[in-house]
């Protein structure tokens, strides 16, 4: 039985990889640095990277760890919430306000990750699923998220006193300065002995046990890992948005990113990129059409499975005969 | 602590009629997943549909509850089965994690479909005349209707139970559960028995949408909450035994209730901190057997 | 009765009663290409053993027959009828019955529900009071957990319930292994009683010493290809030539 990234990585290459990476990091960050400058709406965008940061993060646990987390919400929404009452209530600078939630995020992570570690696939993403929505019935009693209105008008701040967030060119080389941080960590974390681990779990556990791996640990790191950069993406999140609701901490967002990374294609480094960039600009095309947005996505989660497996990443890599 | 008898034994009822929605869905979930080895995260929807094919079979046709109770899980279990010979069994092969995926896309769908028919609001469904009304026990006033569920719903899962664990079917699908290459090798028809096992599951889950119709509304969206506290009731009970998913239901429905009464802020996250509990203490679920 | 060998290819088989007929049949696990042109036949009533070492090839063989295998080609014909493209359920219909290696019997069944399970695809199975009769052992056992008994009830409930199946064609894989010497003789007392009345049977043995005493003829399988074939009569002459093949 195929494991669900088998589909999607190709078979090895006589190219080194790390080239064609490289490259491709390179193209990607060129033209984003070059948006600003360009006609294209900067918010799009930066919501952009704070999905292409989360869903890159989930990517990590499913891609190469095969643990599928179907409530990734909760990081992103439960850092956006501290962080949004970090600057909004307790009036922290927003360098600080991001570490409080990334911390937040992190905690959380912890917490969850030794619970839902104990079981694997199906169940793991039934967990995962449960603890999320134990959450968002949390936050939607607890006082200080204002429930259903959600954190509003958050105020933007300087950045270490002198970076005015208010500026939207100065906003999105900080956003962007966020995504590819948390991207390299991801990536450098990939391809790491502690990477190297993860596929090989991922690959065939009972052997890598045999081999006197501690499995239950690395799962439980790549989690926390997976689980703290999407609350980082959620706390920048905030910044762009100026708000904190509990669209973010719903199901329906988790559902969203493990959609934008299958159509991006999973196991792939930049699969997740360009998923949340597609499914995001179909959302803003789509907007007027109400719920048919909904019915859409469902209707790309089942050709995906049934037929498009690899994703867009995914495909063009195996048309190339490249990892990517 | 002063206990308002009543009011209490009304909660315990109420808890008791979820309880029989999580038994009938959380069973159904068992059997498909036994045989198909895929969580039907589309369980949700189905039930809806299920609700709104009475609702349609009253308004646009005149047919009433008593057949909608007949009527409904047949339609809505051949739309199931329709859709394990068109979209499920290209997933055989394959991780299980697929099929959350697909079913998951599915659900999406069937919600999204009907939500652009008819918004978020809920349709109304009249209790059907020979249920309506009470009965005065002495220590509480039962409606009818509610009674009615449960012990309709109890019925249905022991004929369930009964039709897995004491029948010739029965042990064919338990065959084929645990091994569905050798008891092909047999002659029985086992792609067959897959697509009729899911229609069954699908159907419990829509025989509790016409059960549901007319204590909820007949919403959309009445299907999306309710899936994710029986992945969590699944989970608490494991998959073990079908009898096990059908106490694990009515006795967390029951939980709830309980909940609903003493602390009241907790109940609709009370489930899913018992699976966790559960999980650090049986993470085999428990009735399951450890994975 | 005098056989001939199928060793040479070419030339055609012997006419007439072939039940089954197995010509060049390849087959794979995934990747592994583990039969290379497997060809061989077994006729009416007859016994038929394929002996060989771990790994040669003989269950790949028959779960290729049975249509269990992931990818096979080449032809196999059972009673005049192509059953080489057929599913499994189809296979058993047409009479054929499968005991695995690992015997199958199922845990979440009790024992009469494991006997009673396979349905009839001929008529002229045995009935139950016939089954009791040859195994009576498993009359008392009925209402245990199938999994709960004994391995040599277990291989006789394996082969019980085939034979409630009314199919004429029985395959059998390695049917002995790991019992005592007390529950393999009436295994081969009920095999012995099956050929009086009239069953064909394939068998897969390790212990050619029991096959002996059941078996017609024989193919000696290696690398996923049939390398010799002789009848019965001719074992004690071909021995030495047996032990090499086997490495025994």
């Amino acid at each position: 039985m195929s494991t669900i990234t088998q589909n999607s990585v190709p078979t090895p290459t006589t190219r080194r990889p790390m080239r064609d990476e490289m490259i491709a990091f390179a193209l990607m960050t060129i033209v984003l640095a070059v948006v600003p400058f360009t006609g294209v709406y900067p918010f799009f965008v930066m919501q952009g990277l704070c999905f292409a940061l989360l869903a890159c993060a989930f990517n990590l646990l499913i891609g190469y760890g095969g643990l599928l987390s179907f409530g990734h919400a909760m990081f992103l929404g439960t850092a956006g919430y501290v962080s949004a009452h970090a600057l909004k209530v307790w009036e922290l600078p927003p360098e600080l306000a991001i570490v409080a939630g990334t911390a937040a995020a992190f905690g959380l992570s912890v917490i969850t990750g030794l619970i839902a570690i104990r079981r694997q696939g199906i169940y793991f993403a039934m967990i995962t699923l449960a603890l999320s929505q134990l959450l968002y019935f949390i936050y939607l009693q607890a006082p200080f998220t204002h429930g259903e209105d959600g954190i509003q008008g958050i105020p933007q701040g300087k950045m270490f006193g002198v970076i005015d967030l208010q500026n939207t060119t100065t906003l999105y080389f900080v956003v962007l300065a966020g995504f590819l941080l948390g991207f390299l960590i991801i990536y450098r974390a990939i391809n790491s002995p502690f990477g190297e681990v993860l596929k090989a779990i991922r690959e065939n556990e009972p052997r890598a046990i045999s081999l006197g791996y501690k499995t239950d640990h690395y799962k439980l790191m790549a989690f926390i890992l997976s689980g703290t950069l999407a609350g980082f993406a959620g706390a920048l999140k905030v910044f762009v948005a100026q708000n904190a609701s509990l669209t973010d901490v719903h199901w329906s967002m988790s559902g969203e990113i493990v959609l934008m990374t299958l159509v991006g294609g999973l196991g792939t480094v930049f699969g997740p990129v360009v998923g949340a960039f597609v499914i995001i600009a179909m959302q803003q095309y789509l907007a007027g059409f109400g719920q048919w947005v909904t019915v859409i996505q469902g209707v790309i989660f089942v050709a995906c499975v049934l037929t498009f497996r690899r994703g867009i990443v995914g495909e063009i890599g195996h048309y190339f005969k490249r990892s990517l | 602590m002063s206990i308002n008898i009543q009011a209490l034994l009304a909660q315990l009822l109420v808890g008791l009629i979820n309880g029989s929605f999580y038994a009938l869905l959380s069973l159904g979930l068992a059997v498909i997943f036994g045989m198909l080895n895929i969580i039907n995260f589309a369980h949700g929807a189905l039930y809806m549909m299920g609700a709104f094919c009475a609702y349609f079979l009253l308004n646009l046709f005149g047919i009433g509850y008593w057949w909608a109770l007949i009527l409904a899980p047949l339609t809505v279990g051949l739309f199931g089965m329709l859709m394990e010979r068109t979209l499920l069994q290209w997933l055989s092969g394959l991780d299980h994690l697929y099929g959350l995926l697909l079913t998951f896309g599915v659900a999406l769908i069937i919600q999204g479909v009907f939500q652009n028919y008819f918004g978020s609001s809920g349709l109304p469904y009249a209790i059907p005349d020979e249920l309506k009304g009470g009965v005065n026990l002495g220590f509480m006033f039962l409606p009818i209707y509610r009674g009615w569920v449960v012990a309709f719903s109890l019925v249905i899962c022991l004929l369930t139970w009964y039709l897995i664990e004491r029948t010739r079917l029965g042990a064919n699908l338990r065959a084929a559960t645990e091994n569905p290459t050798l008891v092909r090798a047999f002659g029985i028809n086992v792609p067959r028995m897959i697509t009729l096992t899911y229609g069954l599951g699908v159907g419990l889950a829509a025989l509790a949408g016409v059960l549901s119709a007319p204590i909820n509304q007949v919403r959309p969206l009445m299907g999306a909450d309710l899936i994710i506290v029986v992945f969590a009731v699944v989970v608490i009970g494991g998959m073990g035994s079908i009898m096990g998913s059908i106490i694990t239901g009515f006795a967390l429905g029951v939980i709830e209730g309980l909940t609903k009464y003493f602390y009241p802020e907790a109940s609709n996250t009370v489930v899913f901190v018992l699976m966790v509990l559960v999980l650090l203490v049986k993470p085999s679920g428990l009735t399951g057997r450890a994975t | 009765m005098v056989e001939t060998t199928t060793l040479d290819r070419t030339k055609p088989a012997s006419a007439g009663n072939a039940l089954l007929s197995v010509r060049d049949l390849q087959a794979w696990y995934g990747e592994s290409h583990i039969l290379h042109g497997m060809d061989f036949e077994v006729r009416t009533g007859e016994v038929v053993t394929l002996l060989g070492r771990n790994g040669a090839g003989k269950t790949t063989t028959l779960k290729s027959v049975m249509g269990i295998i992931g990818k096979r080609t080449g032809a196999i014909t059972f009673d005049g009828h192509d059953i080489s493209r057929a599913s499994s359920d189809k296979i058993a219909r047409r009479g054929i019955a499968f005991c695995p290696e690992e015997r199958g019997i199922f845990a979440s069944l009790d024992v009469r529900e494991n006997l009673m399970l396979p349905p009839q695809v001929r008529p002229g199975g045995l009935s139950l009071e016939q089954i009791f009769e040859l195994f009576p052992n498993l009359r008392e056992r009925l209402k245990s957990q199938g999994t709960k008994l004994s391995g040599g009830e277990q291989q006789m409930l394996a082969i019980a319930r085939i034979l409630r199946t009314g199919a004429r064609f029985l395959m059998l894989d390695e049917p002995t292994e790991g019992l005592a010497p007390v529950i393999i003789q009436q295994i081969g007392r009920t095999i012995a009683r099956l050929k009086t009345e009239g069953f064909t049977i394939l068998l897969v043995e390790q212990n050619f010493r029991f096959a002996a005493t059941v078996a017609d003829r024989y193919y000696v399988v290696e690398h996923g290809k049939i390398i010799d074939g002789f009848a019965n009569s001719e074992l004690e002459a071909n021995m030495d030539k047996l032990h090499t093949y086997l490495g025994v």
